[in-house]
């Protein structure tokens, strides 16, 4: 079956689809590149949706993330530049496509397989998705965050794979002298009306082009799917429970022995010198020792020997930059930066002051990076969310040409924003020429709790006015600790403004303010609404950086927290409210789901309720439903060596992403957007004492885990809206911390104004921090079960 | 430094190494075995879980000399040679669930999961969900709803 144009003449469909943009009829433009195999290119960048609007209660005026959202200023970043992306036909019937963005658990490599085998025609299995090396020349877009890559890439990948299918099928058609139209194609193997078959594989050199050229294409439509909209297991699903998936560690460099670092006591200090350099060369294992600009790197035959090492080492340390700071510091800095409520337009007043404490964005694989430098080239292996601008700061600090340079991207083992920071790359390259030998450079978990990137630590505080049974008024003022927007998801928004800030000055007025107001909405008809915020410190002061979403978390824990007080003030409840007031049709279905699905309003035991809430953006919709059960008995449980508290029982998420390319990657994402959502409300944060974050391990660092984790959970993925994929990676965190907030505010009649909720109770002895590194216990045997 | 000679995966190693290295780092950094992962180096965030004579523990937190000769150390590279499969049963409820993220700590948690549904059944009942809930591998992608479906189904085919 036929189902595209060719290049010459026109689509004859023209049948209507889902609300969107018609796929099905617009023309795609393609390359066939000249290679020995068929290999077809496509740009990368795409086009943005207009949102729908609503009508209700008092109607607020469009917000700038409304318009013109984070995602579509990434894309149109992307636009003018030469983005090529290639898909290639072997000879053995397989395809492969070389992805410039990072795979990191979100799924964006099946996502990819997909698209290219709903439009080849080809099993999911017959295509290899790699991550791509640094790739200068795509400029601005070779940079995974903001949950942006499915937008990006589903057109141009389906546009890439639909050209390699045309050109398979047109020298098919030439093999068996038939018109194309009398072709089909089933699996790979295309089939004449004779019954004579061909495969892929056969045709790949055949229909490889000999100059490259372009061509356009019409996609399918969607109402021809039979991949896109499915569930499907991830490609490597089958190498992550075999053991055989490989992360940078476990890269087989040759001669890249494993390297550590000896890290200062307090935040971003620095080292003087050090002491007993020759004997900790000494050290069994040992091979090398050398002064690195962040700490004193050693590289051992184990990494066991080199944590060993690295506590040994007598090191003197300049202060760091914010020696002199703790919690209570930092707080007293952000209120005296907050800045003051405009005028609300009368009526009753409605307050709410929340704390937000520092938190961790390491993700379960410590940053790491293989290293090989030589006198006039460098060879890097490292998960990378930006790796061209890796590529680039690595040429500059070892004076080599850019293309002398060449950085592999591996699979991360999680990433959550901490790989878009190059820090661990820039260690490893300056160990590897110091020490004249190729490196392995991993940071301890220590080293990620206490120097890693920090979400800032931030307040939130919200006026609302109303009148009756109108909201009059929603005006919301965060102050936050600097970000810092000088790597990687920077560049971008820079680049489209084109303005480079000089030496990060700009960090805030260019960077943070414009990313926020992309980023932040109030998706309620609440009359006047308007959010700003206020940054402290310099960018630099405090390593920093986004946790699976950067404002969004907090703020709109904020504000769903302030609509059950709204909600509960005029004496409705908290579902029928937002429902009355929603501002989204998208965003009322999600809601209605979320409420049917989860019994609201069941009856619920004292000390236990339930919290609803939604949130828009990435160009989806998301409600969370959450039971919480802070019952005294439950709250005090007793775990071993661990923090147990309220416990989420059941937690409902429903999602429009627009079209979920594949709902069970997009069901996968919410689940750990729940997990986010819940350690955020709860548990997981860093104390900061005196310049050290006292948190230091897995141990004390309370990220939920199954004795906090719900025991149903449960996603329910709409059916297509727009047509068009919205982002996942990041959209489940904020309805699931709000939501959390809001069951809690209700089952324990106190609404939460500091989170996580537990952290004024220090539950644990912080470790040392000289030496920098908590040794290995010596008595696992004594726990085996 | 001596010889320290026991199991891996049905297949007797030796290694030449200090007595107090840790098992991990003889397993990764010496015979490249790679499945077994680090995320902490203090036995808290299991990411390393494997089995020792069956039972789970944590190579980051033995030293290689208190290994002795007779020992079998399974990591999970060698899980399905113990059921004589390609895969153990854990792991085809794993692929069934679609359960791995970026599958850094599923190693790990495959490894937990056989042994704790073996420790409830020595005990004398079915792994439930106050059993799972004493599992304490991390998993920062946040699997866990999909672990605890997986765990269940994998147990009723062990
Ligand atoms: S590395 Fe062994 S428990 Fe964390
Ligand atoms: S799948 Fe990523 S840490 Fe568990």
């Amino acid at each position: 079956m036929e189902h595209r144009g060719s290049s010459e003449k026109p689509s004859s469909e023209n049948t209507p689809h889902e609300p969107g943009r018609n796929v099905g009829r617009r023309r795609f433009l393609g390359y066939l590149v000249a290679a020995p195999t068929l290999a077809v290119a496509a740009q990368l960048g795409d086009s943005a949706t207009a949102p729908s609007a609503a009508s209700a209660v008092i109607p607020s005026a469009p917000e700038q993330q409304e318009i013109y959202d984070l995602n579509d200023l990434l894309t149109l970043a992307a636009k003018p530049t030469s983005n090529l992306i290639a898909v290639v036909i072997n000879s053995d019937g397989t395809a492969s496509f070389d992805m410039p963005r990072a795979e990191s658990g979100q799924g964006v490599t099946t996502m990819a397989a997909m698209l290219i085998a709903e439009e080849l025609d080809l099993p999911l299995d017959k295509i290899n998705v790699t991550l791509a090396d640094a790739r200068p020349e795509l400029l601005f877009n070779q940079f995974t965050g903001a949950s942006n890559t499915t937008i990006a890439m589903y057109e141009p990948i389906r546009t890439a794979a639909a050209i390699a299918r045309e050109q398979l099928l047109g020298a098919a058609a030439v093999r068996f002298s038939v018109t194309v139209d009398r072709l089909s194609v089933r699996g790979g193997v295309v089939y004449a009306p004779d019954g004579r078959t061909t495969r892929y594989g056969e045709l790949a050199v055949r229909a490889a082009s000999r100059r490259t050229r372009e061509v356009d294409v019409t996609l399918k439509d969607s109402s021809e799917f039979t991949v896109i909209g499915t569930p499907r297991n991830r490609i490597d699903a089958r190498d992550a429970v075999t053991g055989r998936k490989t992360f940078a560690m476990d890269r087989g460099v040759p001669d890249a022995l494993p390297t550590m670092i000896c890290r200062p006591p307090t935040i971003k200090g620095a080292p003087r010198s050090f002491a007993n350099a020759d004997e900790v060369r000494q050290m069994p294992g040992v091979t090398h020792v050398a002064q690195l600009a962040t700490g004193i790197a050693v590289r051992a035959k184990t990494f066991g020997q080199c944590i060993d090492a690295v506590n040994a080492l007598d090191v003197t340390w300049n202060p760091g930059t914010v020696d002199t700071e703790s919690d209570d510091t930092v707080l007293a800095k952000l209120r005296e930066a907050e800045a003051d409520f405009g005028l609300a337009p009368g009526g009753e007043v409605i307050e709410g002051d929340f704390v937000f404490h520092f938190r961790n964005n390491a993700a379960l694989e410590p940053n790491t990076a293989v290293a090989d430098v030589r006198p006039d080239r460098a060879e890097i292996w490292a998960p990378l969310q930006a790796p061209i601008l890796c590529k680039e700061q690595v040429a500059e600090q070892l004076g080599l040409p850019l293309d002398a340079v060449t950085v592999h991207v591996e699979q991360a083992g999680g990433a959550f924003g901490r790989r878009m920071f190059n820090d661990v790359v820039l260690e490893a390259t300056e160990a590897s020429r110091k020490m004249g030998r190729p490196v392995k450079l991993m940071w301890h978990r220590t080293d990620e709790c206490r120097q890693g990137r920090t979400h800032p630590m931030c307040t939130s505080r919200i006026r609302a006015t109303y009148s009756g049974d109108n909201v009059l008024s929603f005006e919301q003022l965060h102050t936050s600790v600097a970000t810092d927007y000088t790597q990687g998801f920077g560049e971008i928004i820079t680049a489209k403004a084109g303005q480079l800030p000089p030496n990060g000055m700009s960090n805030e007025e260019n960077f943070a303010k414009p990313v926020f107001n992309a980023t932040v909405n109030v998706p309620y008809h609440f009359g006047k609404v308007s959010h700003a915020l206020e940054e402290t410190y310099t960018y630099d002061t405090f390593p920093t950086g986004s946790v699976r979403n950067l404002v969004n978390p907090d703020v709109r824990t904020a504000q769903e927290l302030i609509v059950d007080q709204l909600a509960a003030t005029m004496g409705k409840d908290p579902y029928e409210f937002r429902r009355e007031f929603i501002d989204d049709d998208r965003l009322r279905a999600v809601l209605d789901t979320v409420a049917k699905e989860g019994d609201w309003g069941r009856e619920m035991a004292p000390g236990t309720a339930q919290g609803i809430t939604v949130h828009k953006e990435y160009k989806g919709a998301t409600a969370c439903l959450i039971e919480i059960d802070c019952r005294d008995e439950t709250v005090n449980r007793e775990i071993r060596a661990a923090v147990t508290g309220p416990r989420v029982t059941k937690a409902i998420m429903a999602v429009d992403a627009g079209l979920a390319i594949n709902p069970r990657g997009l069901e996968a994402q919410m689940q750990g957007g729940i997990m986010d959502g819940i350690a955020q409300a709860l548990t997981s944060s860093l104390h900061l004492r005196d310049g050290v974050l006292l948190e230091g391990s897995w141990d004390d660092y309370f990220y939920t885990r199954l004795w906090n984790a719900p025991f149903e959970t449960r996603v329910i993925v709409m059916p297509p809206t727009t047509g068009e994929p919205g982002g996942a990676g990041e959209l489940g965190v904020p309805a699931a911390m709000a939501a959390v907030a809001c069951a809690y505010a209700r089952a324990t009649g106190t609404v939460p104004t500091t989170f996580p909720i537990n952290h004024g109770t220090l539950s644990f002895t912080p470790k040392p921090t000289v030496p920098p590194l908590p040794p290995s216990p010596t008595n696992g045997l004594e726990f085996t079960y | 430094m001596r010889t320290h000679t026991f199991i891996v995966n049905g297949e007797r190693v030796h290694v030449r190494i200090e007595a107090d290295v840790r098992l991990l780092w003889v397993l990764r950094d010496v015979l490249g075995i790679t499945g077994p992962k680090y995320g902490c180096g203090i036995n808290v965030c299991k990411a390393c879980t494997s089995h020792i004579n069956g039972k789970a523990f944590n190579p980051c937190s033995v030293r290689v000399r208190d290994i002795k000769g007779g020992d079998e150390i399974t990591t999970i590279e060698g899980l399905p040679d113990t059921v004589g499969a390609d895969l153990h049963p854990m792991q085809e409820a794993w692929l069934e669930r679609d359960v791995p993220q970026c599958g850094y700590c599923q190693p790990g948690q495959i490894m937990a999961a056989v042994a704790k549904v073996r420790q409830a059944r020595d005990e004398g009942h079915e792994i439930s969900d106050a059993d799972i809930d004493e599992i304490r591998n991390i998993c920062r992608c946040g699997t866990y709803a999909r672990i605890r479906e997986a765990i269940k189904e994998g147990a009723k085919k062990m």
